[in-house]
C-alpha cells in the first residue's frame, strides 16, 4: 500500500460523489470523475497485472492509451469490456473489474513461477521450440496461459453505435496547447473547424502543468476557443478517439461518451498537434510495480489528487522533470531528483547527480541502486524524454527524420497532407508550440526560428553493459537481451525485430517500447537510428471495439438480402426461407424434412401444377432504334432476329469468351425488348449494357431501366397450368411456347409468357408490385381445386435439373464456354461482332479436351452422388477428367441425377466413368444433360 | 476513402465507383483478321504504370463511365472527363 489520496488536490473529482467498484474481488473506493487508474492508484493497489510471458507483477506505467500493464476486464450490469486500460476508462459504481493474464488474480497469480523459468523462455521461443509435433498439440495449453482478456459470448455487446459521416474545413487532432491554438485561429477565419481530444478536457498538458497562452490563464483561452469554433460551425468531440488517417482527408473517430458514435470525417485540412509520451529510464527491474512515468503521476496528481507514494526518486535528463519533483514536494512527497546531467541546474529540491542502475523489491520498488548505492523508496519516476505522436501522420503515408539536436524522430516536412504542430512536431517549448498552432491554424507561414545546436547534455539509452534484466516492452515481455539475441540470430531489421520478439505488438502499439527497441538495435548493431529504421504505422492507433465500426450493420442488417414483395404470405403459407443470389426467398413450403417436402413439391408441380414466386429474376427495360444492334453486340445469341410477342433464350460472355449469364430475352414491340437475367446478375447485365450503350451504340439510340423491383412474377407451371389459370378467373392469350403477350389483371395489364424453367407447361404472370397481393390471392384460392400448391425454390432446382437447364455459376465455372453447354450454332453461324466472339477461336477454345456439360446416372443403388465429386476414367490413372455440378434424386425419374462437367463430355455419353469422393469411388453412365423429356413432349401441357 | 470526380456527379467516395478498365485500348476487330497474339493483348496486357495513369471507371449510382486521371502512388486525382463526344 504506498498510492494514496491528496486532501485537496484532485480537479477531476467531485469528493460529494463517492463511489465504490471492485478490484478482484477487494472494494475500491474513489469519486466521480475518477478513471479507474487514479481511484487503483489512490486506493494503494500496486500490482494491477501480470505480464504477458513471465508473469512478472506490473503496476500502472502512464497515463493514456500508452498504458502498456493495467490492461483490465470489466464489467458493470450487462455490459462487458475486455482488455480495457485502466487509463481510459471512467470508474463507476458497481464495477466489477479483474486482472487479465493472472489466475486467480494478479497478486496471487499461480503461473508467476513462468518468471523462474526465464532463461529457457528466450526470443523467438515459441518458434523454436514447437516444432516437433503439430502446433495443435501445443495450442490450448498456451492460449490458456497467454493471452490477455477474454471476450464472454454470453454478453452480447449492442448494436446501437450510430455511424455518422461528416465534413469540415479544418480538423484539429489533439486538443492540447497547440491544437487548440490551432483550432482557435482557424475558427477566427470563419472556418468550419472539427477539434477532437482523446481525453475528456481541452487543455493537454496544461491541464496539470499550468500556463498561460497568449497572456492569457491556459482555461480562459480554452472556453473561448470551444465558443468561437462552435460559433463558427464548428464542432469539439472530446472523449473521443482518432483512430485511423485514410486517403484524401478522410479519418475515422470513435467518439465514446452518450451517445456513443464513429465518425468518418472528411476535411479540407488537418492540423495534427497529437502531443508525444513519456519514454521510460533503462535499469535493471525497471518493470516493478512502483516504476512510473513522471509525467502521468503529475497528471494523476493534479488532476485526481492520487500520488503514487511517500518516497520517490525522480531520474531525469531534462528540465522536464522539476516541476514535477515541485508538485509532489508540495503535496507532502519526499522526493530525490536522479539527475543524469554533468551540469545540472539547481531547483531547490534534493537532487544527486549520476543514475538509477537497479530497481529492487519482490512485488513492488522497495529501493533502488543509484551510483552504487542503495537507496530506500517506494516509487521511481521517469522522465526519459519525449517521443512525438506520429502515429496518425505515418498513417497518413508521412515519413519520419531522425533528429539528433531534440534525441526523436519528427515528421519529414511535405511528406503527408497535414501540419505538424507542438510536441508532436518535436516543439516542446510552450510558447513556440501556441505559436506553430496560431500560424497553422491562421495559415500563415510560422516565424523562422533558429534550430537547436547542440545536443543534449544526456539522453536516456537502454545500457547492455548494466547487470540484471532491463525491460525495453512491457506489454510484450521484451528484454535487451531479447533484442541483443534477435541482433545475433540475424533478426536486425526493426521489422524482423518486431515479428520475431513481438516488440512493439498489442494495446500499446509500442508507444512506450518502440524508441526503445529501436535505440537498442541501433547500439547493438553498431548503426545510426536512421539506418536502423522504424516499423509501419497502421490504424488503429489504438483498439477500437468492433462494436464501434460494425455499428446497426449486423446480424440481418449485415449485408441485408433484398425481400419479396409476397414474403408475408409466403410465410403465411409457412415456408421457410433461405438466401438465394442475393433474395430471400421460399426453400419450401410446410413443415417436415426439407429434402421430402422438396420432392413432394416437385412431383405435384410434375402431377397437376406447381407455383412458384419468380420475382427475383432480373427484368432490364431495352429500349430505343438502337435496342437490337446493343442485344446483338452483347449477346452470343442474337436477337435482332427475333419477332415481337417472342422470347429467347441466349448468354452473355465475357471479352475472354467465358458464359458470364444466361437468361431469356423477350421482344415486346419493335423498340422494345426486356431482357431477364439471373437473379444475382441484374446490376452486372446492367452495367455491361451501359458499357456498350455508351461506348459504342450511342446514348441517344437506345435507353436501359432496370424494373426488376417493380413487378412480381409468380410462375404457374404444371400439366394442368393452362386449367388453373382459367379457375383463377386470368384470362389466358393464346401463346406458343416461348410466346409474350398480355392480359388484363383488376384493370392493369399483366404480361403472360410461356417460358419453361421446369420442361412442364408453364406461364410466367408478372404484374406491378402494387398488384402482387391481388394476384397471389387468385391464384392461392384456385391451387387447391387442381390439386396444386405452392413449390420452393429447392424444387424448382430439382425440376430444372431433371431438365439439364443449368445455373450459371454452379454448372459453369471459371472456364465455360457456351459451346461446352451444346450451344456452338452462333459461333459457328454469326458473322458479326459480339462481345466475347474472337475468345470463341483461339487454339484454347479450340481444344479437344474440353470440359463439357453432360448428366450422369450412376449404376449402383439410389444413394444421391455428392455435388463436387471428381469424374475419373475406369481404368489407367487417377486424373480429374471433370466433377459434378448438381446433384439430387428426382422423384420424376425415381433415381438419382446429377449434371457435370466433363472433359470430352460430349463423345463420351453412353460410356461410363468412375465418381470419386473422399476415398469412395462409384461407377456411372455418361448421359445427356436433360433426363426428362428429352423431346419436349410436356411442353404443351 | 478515396474522392472520386464523377463528371455529372462531383465528389463522391470510392465505394460508389467500379474500376472498368485501363484508358485508351481500341478494341480489335473484326474477329476474323486478329491474331491470337494482337487479342492477348487487348485483354491482358495493361500497362499499369507506376504513376500518372489514365482509366475508364463507372459510378454505379448514375451509370455512367467516365475517364479517370489519377497518380497510381500518390492517389492523387489529376481530374476525370466524360467519354469522348459525351455532353453533360
Ligand atoms: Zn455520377
Amino acid at each position: 500500500m504506498t498510492g494514496w489520496r491528496h486532501q485537496t488536490l484532485g480537479r477531476n473529482i467531485d469528493r460529494s460523489k463517492p463511489l465504490r467498484f471492485s478490484f478482484d474481488g477487494q472494494d475500491v473506493d474513489g469519486f466521480a470523475g475518477d478513471t479507474l487508474a487514479s481511484a487503483l492508484i489512490a486506493s494503494g493497489q500496486r500490482i494491477l497485472g501480470r505480464s504477458f510471458k513471465y508473469h512478472r507483477p506490473r503496476g500502472l506505467w502512464g497515463m493514456g492509451a500508452e498504458e502498456p500493464n493495467a490492461v483490465l476486464d470489466v464489467r458493470h450490469g450487462s455490459e462487458h469490456w475486455p482488455n480495457t486500460r485502466a487509463t481510459l476508462a471512467r470508474a463507476q459504481d458497481g464495477m466489477t473489474v479483474t486482472s487479465v493474464n493472472a489466475w486467480p488474480t494478479a497478486r496471487g497469480d499461480m503461473f508467476r513461477l513462468m518468471d523462474l523459468a526465464h532463461r529457457f523462455l528466450p526470443a523467438g521461443f515459441y518458434y523454436k521450440t514447437f516444432m516437433a509435433l503439430p502446433w495443435r498439440f501445443y495450442e490450448p495449453m498456451i492460449r490458456r496461459m497467454a493471452g490477455l482478456g477474454r471476450v464472454d459470448p454470453s454478453c452480447a455487446p449492442r448494436a446501437d453505435v450510430a455511424q455518422v459521416s461528416a465534413e469540415c474545413d479544418v480538423l484539429v487532432i489533439g486538443a492540447g496547447p497547440a491544437g487548440i491554438a490551432a483550432a482557435k485561429a482557424a475558427a477566427e477565419t470563419g472556418k468550419r473547424v472539427w477539434l477532437v481530444e482523446e481525453s475528456s478536457q481541452l487543455g493537454g498538458t496544461l491541464r496539470w502543468r499550468g500556463g498561460e497562452i497568449g497572456g492569457t490563464p491556459w482555461q480562459e483561452f480554452a472556453a473561448a476557443t470551444r465558443e468561437i469554433v462552435l460559433a463558427a460551425g464548428g464542432r469539439i468531440l472530446t472523449e473521443t478517439t482518432l483512430w485511423g488517417a485514410f486517403d484524401h482527408g478522410s479519418f475515422a473517430a470513435w467518439e465514446r461518451g452518450v451517445p456513443e458514435r464513429h465518425w468518418r470525417i472528411r476535411s479540407t485540412r488537418t492540423i495534427l498537434a497529437s502531443g508525444g509520451i513519456e519514454r521510460p529510464v533503462w535499469f535493471a527491474n525497471n518493470d516493478l510495480p512502483g516504476v512510473m512515468s513522471a509525467e502521468a503521476a503529475f497528471h494523476h496528481l493534479i488532476l485526481y489528487g492520487a500520488a503514487p507514494g511517500r518516497r520517490v526518486l525522480l531520474a531525469m535528463a531534462s528540465d522536464r522533470g522539476v516541476p514535477v519533483a515541485r508538485a509532489l514536494t508540495d503535496a507532502g512527497v519526499e522526493v530525490t531528483l536522479v539527475d543524469a546531467r554533468k551540469t545540472p541546474v539547481d531547483c531547490g529540491v534534493p537532487r544527486v547527480t549520476g543514475r538509477i542502475e537497479a530497481a529492487h523489491g519482490r512485488r513492488g520498488v522497495d529501493s533502488a541502486t543509484v551510483n552504487g548505492k542503495r537507496i530506500a523508496c517506494d516509487t521511481i519516476l521517469c522522465a526519459g524524454g519525449t517521443t512525438p505522436t506520429l502515429h496518425i501522420w505515418c498513417q497518413a503515408g508521412g515519413k519520419l527524420d531522425w533528429d539528433a539536436s531534440r534525441d526523436m524522430l519528427v515528421p519529414r516536412p511535405g511528406t503527408a497532407p497535414m501540419t505538424v504542430v507542438g510536441a508532436a512536431a518535436g516543439v516542446l517549448d510552450l510558447e513556440t508550440a501556441v505559436e506553430d498552432g496560431w500560424a497553422a491554424g491562421s495559415e500563415i507561414e510560422a516565424t523562422n526560428r533558429p534550430a537547436p545546436k547542440s545536443p543534449p547534455d544526456h539522453v536516456f539509452r537502454p545500457d547492455p553493459s548494466l547487470p540484471g534484466r532491463q525491460w525495453i516492452d512491457l506489454q510484450n515481455d521484451v528484454t535487451l537481451k531479447d533484442v541483443t539475441l534477435a541482433a545475433r540470430e540475424g533478426f536486425s531489421s526493426v521489422e524482423h525485430l518486431k515479428r520475431y520478439t513481438t516488440l512493439g505488438m498489442a494495446t500499446d502499439q509500442g508507444r512506450t517500447s518502440n524508441f526503445a527497441g529501436l535505440t537498442a538495435m541501433a547500439a547493438v548493431t553498431d548503426r545510426t537510428i536512421p539506418a536502423t529504421g522504424t516499423t509501419t504505422y497502421r490504424p488503429p492507433f489504438q483498439p477500437v471495439p468492433l462494436r464501434a465500426i460494425a455499428g446497426p450493420a449486423r446480424g440481418a442488417l449485415y449485408h441485408a438480402p433484398k425481400r419479396l414483395t409476397l414474403e408475408d404470405m409466403h410465410r403465411a403459407a409457412g415456408a421457410r426461407f433461405r438466401e438465394y443470389g442475393g433474395w430471400l426467398r421460399p426453400a419450401t413450403y410446410g413443415a417436415g424434412d426439407e429434402t421430402t417436402v422438396a420432392r413432394i413439391e416437385a412431383q405435384t408441380a410434375r402431377q397437376s401444377v406447381g407455383v412458384f414466386d419468380a420475382s427475383p429474376l432480373g427484368k432490364l427495360d431495352v429500349i430505343g432504334p438502337g435496342a437490337a444492334d446493343l442485344l446483338d453486340f452483347t449477346g452470343y445469341v442474337r436477337m435482332s432476329t427475333l419477332k415481337p410477342g417472342r422470347a429467347r433464350y441466349g448468354f452473355m460472355l465475357s471479352e475472354t469468351g467465358i458464359v458470364y449469364d444466361d437468361g431469356v430475352v423477350l421482344r415486346l414491340a419493335e423498340d422494345h425488348f426486356l431482357v431477364s437475367t439471373s437473379s444475382s446478375h441484374v446490376e452486372g447485365v446492367r452495367y455491361r449494357l451501359e458499357d456498350a450503350r455508351q461506348d459504342r451504340i450511342g446514348r441517344g439510340r437506345v435507353f436501359i431501366h432496370d424494373i426488376t423491383q417493380g413487378f412480381t412474377t409468380l410462375t404457374v407451371t404444371g400439366p394442368k397450368a393452362r386449367e388453373m389459370c382459367r379457375k383463377a378467373g386470368i384470362e389466358l392469350p393464346d401463346l406458343p411456347h416461348m410466346g409474350v403477350g398480355q392480359t388484363s389483371f383488376e384493370g392493369s395489364p399483366m404480361r403472360v409468357a410461356r417460358i419453361s424453367f421446369t420442361g412442364d407447361l408453364s406461364y410466367e404472370l408478372s404484374v406491378p408490385a402494387n398488384l402482387a397481393h391481388a394476384l397471389h390471392d387468385r391464384l392461392d384460392t384456385a391451387l387447391p381445386e387442381v390439386g396444386g400448391c405452392w413449390i420452393g425454390l429447392e424444387a424448382v432446382l430439382i425440376l430444372r435439373a431433371e431438365k439439364g437447364f443449368i445455373l450459371i455459376g454452379k454448372d459453369t465455372d471459371g472456364a465455360t464456354m457456351p459451346h461446352d453447354l451444346g450451344w456452338g450454332g452462333p459461333r459457328t453461324r454469326r458473322e458479326d461482332e459480339y462481345i466475347g466472339k474472337r475468345s470463341l477461336f483461339t487454339p484454347e477454345a479450340q481444344g479437344d479436351k474440353r470440359r463439357q456439360l453432360v448428366g450422369l446416372r450412376v449404376r449402383d443403388g439410389d444413394a444421391v452422388i455428392a455435388t463436387g465429386s471428381h469424374l475419373i476414367e475406369d481404368q489407367g490413372a487417377r486424373r480429374s477428367l471433370g466433377f459434378v455440378t448438381s446433384s439430387c434424386f428426382s422423384p420424376t425419374l425415381k433415381r438419382p441425377i446429377a449434371l457435370a462437367l466433363l472433359e470430352n463430355g460430349r463423345d463420351r455419353i453412353g460410356g461410363s466413368v468412375q465418381v470419386f469422393n473422399d476415398g469412395e469411388v462409384r461407377s456411372a453412365e455418361v448421359t445427356m444433360a436433360c433426363a426428362f423429356d428429352p423431346k419436349g413432349e410436356y411442353l404443351d401441357g | 476513402m478515396q474522392h472520386f470526380p464523377c463528371p455529372f456527379c462531383g465528389l463522391r467516395n470510392e465505394t460508389e465507383f467500379h474500376f472498368a478498365v485501363e484508358a485508351g485500348h481500341s478494341r480489335p476487330e473484326p474477329a476474323e483478321r486478329v491474331s491470337d497474339a494482337e487479342w492477348a493483348a487487348y485483354l491482358y496486357a495493361n500497362k499499369s504504370p507506376k504513376g500518372e495513369s489514365r482509366e475508364v471507371w463507372l459510378h454505379l449510382s448514375c451509370g455512367e463511365y467516365f475517364i479517370l486521371s489519377r497518380d497510381t502512388v500518390t492517389r492523387a486525382v489529376l481530374g476525370s472527363v466524360t467519354l469522348p463526344g459525351v455532353t453533360r
